[in-house]
């Protein structure tokens, strides 16, 4: 994120950033608070526990970032690398 | 024969009449084209509607139905916004391929046979391969010569398969099969590469990034697309197709976490948009069918849409990697929203066309009770946030101050884009009268409170994963090797090591031979007088009297004759 003081951008500014972050966690909170007054549907025992989705997904995601991170050291090459590999000969 | 118009053909003299065309009848041309070709194909009744012959075959290029016009109406649509959005700043031998390559899309969705469906097929990637090569860079050039090759032999696969039910069946028209013997593989495989199913996934990303800003969005549209409705046509419920989406939904989102640059990020979550469609029709009930064909529509939409506003960057800034964008919010506004709105249809955020379509397919998956699959495809659903709709927007139009302060869209580019988002929100909000258009008759509805809330805490929590993991996804100037690897690597390195030696031995070989001829040219110079003198002193170098030379074949023609008999 962005943190020059100068920036004319309202949402570059550190104050505007740490609003957005609490909107961002009331947000979160309310869409966990829902689940008291609106029923979710479940289709196998547990995903109608009180923040399945919430869970389910913030781990999922977790699982993907870290095996695309693993996989990134298998995988990554410089960018020129199929350039430089065309030149070998 | 018939005083019907193929609305494929519309297109296609479109497409040839952009050339000699200039200034303000081609701009005619490529706008009123697609609107006479959308016009046409909702003319197209239910059944065969043209024949032809063809060889020994009654073809039948044009057949109509539900799933083909819902098909060849988003190909038209996006040919006419495609053309909108590049007509002003595009090459006019992009967009006459591009049109022709749009047109052979919608021959392809009214092809009533295996024939037609493969002379437009193979049009697609001859035109297709043109659009990439009109990014005129070297980088552009060599992938298209990839991008053309894997197409070559994806249509010779499907060309095998196609020769091969022709003659085991005796019948060349497009019906229902599964994946049984040599033949229907062949088809299958043939297909799926155009799918860019793995493990031949990695030429999409290769090719359409390295096209022009005007051209990506035109690629991102049809290839893959037609690729879902033949299978949707030939393989429903073929079960091999779940796993095969699975593999490409979960492919696409690794790949595009490892990627920098922004159109690659885009073409690697086709694949995992494709991946959605390819399991939805090897589940292959109505509902996942309806969910396959609905989510198609409304994907060329919304990826159209976020290819667009990666193009206006690439086309303002010339720049297309995350780790030299950023910041681009403060002077285009209206890109950043338009990426916005692309970026949260394809994670199919609620009152989006992402919703609505794709909660059909996981709906089919809960309805056959695959629960693995549906909680592999809720994992990807979050996923697909994580990699394109944060990602992409964050890394290109906010993140840090790159510096840049490009100006906003030019109004045709701007003009499209509003268009495509209008219409991902439309399809978002009223999906009711959308519906109406799927192949199957359905009452489903698509916004339920449970589930909307279910989809909202796994996406905004996703959304929370991506800001506290965003250390780890720090932009590489790097690229992710594919399977590609192995033909552009190892077979060569492979390749030019064989040759290597090949040379050896031939050398040694050429060596000999040169001793072996030039000691024979001895002998031949010292008794037969042959070669470089024009002094003749051996015995077959004399000057014969004709006579004498009639006598010899005389008495060897003799000789032989004799020996013929005696044997």
């Amino acid at each position: 994120m962005n943190d020059s003081q100068k920036d004319d951008a309202w949402l570059a500014r550190p104050a505007s950033i740490r609003l957005l972050w609490r909107v961002f966690w009331a947000v979160l909170a309310l869409t966990v608070a829902a689940q008291l007054v609106i029923k979710v549907k479940g289709y196998f025992g547990i995903d109608d526990w009180l923040a399945f989705g919430a869970v389910y997904g913030f781990l999922a995601c977790v699982a993907m970032v870290l095996v695309a991170k693993v996989l990134g050291y298998l995988l990554k090459r410089d960018e020129n690398y199929y350039a430089a590999e065309d030149e070998r000969d | 024969m018939t005083e019907f118009l193929p609305p494929a053909l519309i297109l296609l003299v479109g497409a040839i009449l952009i050339g000699p065309l200039r200034g303000h009848l081609r701009s005619a041309v490529v706008l009123v084209a697609p609107l006479l070709t959308l016009w046409a194909v909702w003319q197209v009744p239910d059944g065969v509607v043209t024949t032809a012959p063809f060889l020994d075959y009654v073809i039948e290029p044009v057949e109509g139905s539900p799933l083909r016009r819902l098909f060849a109406t988003i190909f038209a649509l996006m040919a006419f916004v495609g053309g909108l959005y590049a007509f002003r700043q595009a090459k006019w031998y992009e967009l006459a391929a591009g049109y022709a390559y749009a047109a052979g899309a919608v021959g392809v969705s009214f092809a009533g046979d295996l024939i037609t469906l493969f002379i437009f097929w193979e049009m697609m990637a001859l035109f297709s391969t043109v659009v990439v090569w009109s990014g005129g860079t070297p980088a552009a050039r060599a992938a298209g010569v990839r991008y053309a090759i894997m197409h070559l032999l994806g249509g010779i696969i499907l060309k095998v398969g196609i020769e091969g039910v022709v003659v085991h069946t005796g019948s060349i028209d497009i019906q229902p099969m599964l994946a049984t013997n040599f033949d229907t593989w062949m088809v299958l495989i043939g297909i799926l590469i155009n799918a860019a199913a793995p493990p031949l996934s990695a030429w999409l990303a290769d090719a359409y990034p390295e096209s022009s800003p005007t051209g990506s969005v035109f690629l991102s549209a049809f290839t893959t697309k037609t690729a879902v409705l033949a299978l949707i046509l030939l393989f429903p419920g073929e079960p091999v197709l779940i796993w095969v989406g699975i593999y490409m939904v979960m492919y696409g989102i690794i790949y595009a976490l490892l990627e920098n640059d922004a159109r690659r990020i885009l073409a690697y979550s086709i694949v995992n948009q494709v991946g959605f469609m390819v399991c939805a029709i090897g589940i292959g009930t109505q509902m996942a069918l309806n969910g396959a064909a609905a989510h198609a529509f409304a994907h060329i939409i919304y990826k159209g849409l976020l290819f667009m506003s990666a193009g206006v960057v690439v086309y303002r800034t010339g720049k297309s990697k995350c780790t030299d964008l950023g910041g681009l919010f403060r002077t285009m506004p209206l890109t950043t929203i338009c990426g916005i709105i692309g970026a949260l249809s394809i994670s199919s955020f609620p009152l989006t066309s992402g919703f609505t379509t794709k909660s059909m397919i996981s709906e089919a998956a809960v309805d056959e009770g695959l629960v693995l699959v549906y909680m592999l495809l809720t994992a990807a659903s979050a996923g697909v946030f994580l990699h394109a709709g944060i990602k992409f927007p964050w890394f290109v139009f906010f993140q840090k101050d790159s510096g840049l302060r490009p100006k906003d869209a030019p109004w045709n580019m701007a003009a499209a884009m509003v268009i495509f988002a209008a219409l991902c929100i439309l399809i978002g909000i009223f999906p009711e009268p959308f519906y109406q258009f799927l192949p199957y008759a359905t009452d489903y509805v698509a916004y339920k409170p449970g589930k909307v809330l279910f989809y909202l805490q796994l996406l905004l929590f996703s959304g929370l994963a991506f800001f506290l993991l965003l250390p780890l996804m720090r932009r590489t100037l790097t690229i992710s090797l594919d399977l590609d690897w192995l033909w552009r690597v190892l077979f060569y390195r492979a390749g030019s090591v064989l040759l290597r030696v090949l040379a050896s031995i031939g050398g040694a070989i050429e060596t000999g031979i040169r001793t072996r001829v030039s000691s024979l040219r001895d002998v031949a110079r010292r008794y037969l007088g042959f070669v470089e003198s024009n002094r003749a002193h051996g015995i077959f170098a004399r000057t014969w009297q004709i006579g004498t030379t009639a006598l010899w074949i005389a008495i060897l023609l003799s000789v032989y004759v004799l020996t013929y008999f005696i044997s």
